[in-house]
């Protein structure tokens, strides 16, 4: 993949983002901001692939446990919050 | 046709990561990544839209939980394709996931709602660190691959000078916000520390040095060179703390949301230096949700972002003295007289701010909002998009207590209301309805969008003394003719309010 399609996928990604996240009420902003924050550990993918050798597995074992206190944490907190904005009416 | 070239360069990226973790036999592991990569991708792409559709059902309070579901579903299918395609031992993955799912769990379920800020703070900053540690391993990988002999092979996958800048940025927003949050968390938990905004002479300059000299790091990696990487991570370390230290506690909403961004933009940074969209994508959908946030934010203050970051909050010379503003002037009174007034009226504006977090009292609001709904009143929320510490910070608290969403109104929703408002409660709020920001030019709040309480038949006050506000001036209101002021803790007032009113 050159830098290009790269690029093209990441400005077009921006836009999307953009359409989608304006249309969110602020009464979700907490929960969004926690929920997209759990999505931004998809560098635990990176982290998963990064290993190699003593020092390289040393740090994609930080990698990973940073990313998925990130991930796991993230959702589940998320969850936690908008169940309260489902309760009884 | 392309299609093809990236098959091929995949399949011999799979192989040479292979041969390069020592295992001997390389080629029918060629021939398994060949099957397993185009599925990858697949997979990755099935990953990224449900992440889209993730925060497409955050739209809506209804469809928000079943969002948030999608999205995890996507993290998930992400990681299993990652497991599935690379055949990495697991032993080396499974104690980091491990150590780090049973960390996130326990943090998500022990943290009370007012602490959120700080928790999604600490996230953040985690989710940048990790970009940078992946930054740093990928380094790794390369230079042990440049003295083994299937060098160009990976050179062919990701160009040198794309993956080397590429890594600098990922270093770059990486420890900036690792840092920077860590310190936001500190002192959103008001640890004594970090209690006062630290300043000292000549810090913007010290930042533009340090953001320069990260700048110039930056440039020297666009060929791929890796000497310049700790370097880089240790200024933007630093960088991060100077940032943050300086601003406070109003200003943290925009703080946070714009860390928000940048760990997205970490690990859209990351999926270039590993060719791997489902990063670019998702990460460039967290930086889009952080800036627009971060854009609210700074429009609800009426400051730019550069006011925010760098500027500091000054009050101009002529700004008026409090003694001036207040003396003679204040109503102080009670729970008593706080339920006389509230009996028969037809409809009550609850106003809250950061103070009702500090003091808990979303509880107790609930309690006394049920009690005046049993009576026929008709019970409102105005909710000031930068009370709180963070976007939507008064939302949560009152959910937590049960208050439906559809008494929370927006700003602009509630002003026009105010003036057919018998009763408005604020509870520990100062800045956001102080109405010198629509008739004092000169005000540090001037222009700001303010709740126009002081619109409503009544207005009272629920604080516990009349200290001013973030913005450090005395607020006009508090001495208005409609205006009476309740001192006092904000959970024991309302419960002293709530057994006055049962008794009455």
């Amino acid at each position: 993949m050159d830098i290009i399609t790269g690029l093209t996928i990441f400005v077009l990604a921006i836009f999307i983002g953009f359409e989608i996240i304006t249309k969110v009420p602020p009464t979700l902003h907490t929960p969004l901001m926690s929920g997209s924050n759990a999505i931004s550990g998809i560098t635990l993918v990176g982290a998963l692939l990064a290993g190699s050798g003593f020092w390289g597995n040393f740090l994609g074992f930080l990698a990973i446990s940073f990313a998925m206190v990130n991930v796991v944490g993230g959702f589940l907190v998320t969850h936690r919050m908008l169940g309260m904005f489902q309760k009884k009416r | 046709m392309s299609s093809v070239l990236l098959l091929l360069a995949e399949v011999e990226t799979a192989a040479v990561k292979q041969a390069v973790e020592g295992l001997a036999i390389v080629e029918p592991i060629v021939k398994e990544a060949a099957v397993a990569f185009p599925w990858a991708n697949l997979g990755y792409l099935v990953a990224a839209v449900l992440f889209i559709l993730g925060i497409k059902g955050m739209t809506h309070p209804r469809t928000a939980v079943r969002g948030n579901q999608l999205g995890a579903l996507g993290m998930l299918l992400a990681v299993v394709v990652t497991l599935v395609a690379t055949k990495v031992g697991y032993w080396v993955l499974l104690p980091g996931m491990i150590a780090g799912a049973a960390a996130g769990v326990w943090l998500a379920k022990k943290v009370q709602m007012t602490q959120m800020p700080q928790l999604v703070a600490l996230f953040n900053g985690f989710g940048g660190i990790a970009s940078v540690l992946v930054a740093g391993a990928e380094l790794l990988k390369k230079a042990s691959t440049e003295v083994g002999p299937s060098a160009v092979d990976t050179a062919a996958a990701v160009d040198p000078g794309v993956a080397g800048v590429a890594t600098a940025l990922a270093g770059l927003i990486g420890s900036v916000t690792f840092t920077g949050s860590l310190i936001a968390a500190g002192k959103l938990q008001e640890l004594p520390q970090l209690k006062k905004a630290v300043s000292f002479g000549g810090q913007q300059l010290a930042n533009a040095v340090l953001f320069a000299v990260a700048l110039v790091l930056v440039v020297g990696m666009h060929d791929g060179s890796a000497i310049e990487f700790f370097p880089l991570v240790l200024v933007s370390l630093v960088l991060g703390v100077l940032l943050v230290l300086p601003i406070g506690g109003a200003d943290m909403p925009v703080v946070i949301a714009l860390l928000n961004s940048y760990s997205g933009l970490a690990a859209s940074a990351a999926g270039f230096i590993i060719n791997n969209n489902v990063l670019i994508i998702a990460g460039a959908l967290v930086g889009a949700s952080g800036l627009i946030l971060t854009q609210i934010m700074c429009k609800a203050m009426n400051r730019p972002l550069t006011n925010v970051l760098f500027g500091k909050m000054e009050a101009s010379g002529d700004a008026a003295d409090a003694d001036e503003v207040y003396a003679g002037k204040i109503k102080s009174t009670s729970a008593e007289e706080v339920a006389m007034l509230l009996d028969g009226v037809q409809r009550v504006v609850v106003v809250p701010g950061y103070g009702l977090a500090v003091a808990q009292a979303q509880h107790a609001v609930r309690d006394l909002a049920s009690l005046l709904e049993d009576r026929g009143v008709t019970v409102e929320y105005g909710i000031h998009p930068v009370a709180g510490r963070m976007p939507g910070h008064m939302n949560v608290l009152l959910a937590e207590a049960d208050v439906p969403y559809e008494q929370l109104k927006e700003m602009d929703e509630i002003n026009p209301t105010f003036s057919q408002c018998d009763v408005a409660i604020v509870i520990g709020a100062n800045d956001v309805v102080n109405p010198v920001a629509n008739t004092d030019p000169t005000s540090p709040i001037a222009g700001m969008p303010i709740l126009n309480v002081y619109e409503a038949r009544t207005v009272v006050v629920i604080k516990r003394s009349l200290s001013p506000g973030f913005a450090g001036i005395p607020n006009p209101l508090f001495a208005a003719d409609n205006c009476l002021m309740f001192f006092g803790d904000g959970k024991q007032t309302l419960v002293d309010l709530i057994s006055a009113l049962k008794e009455g």
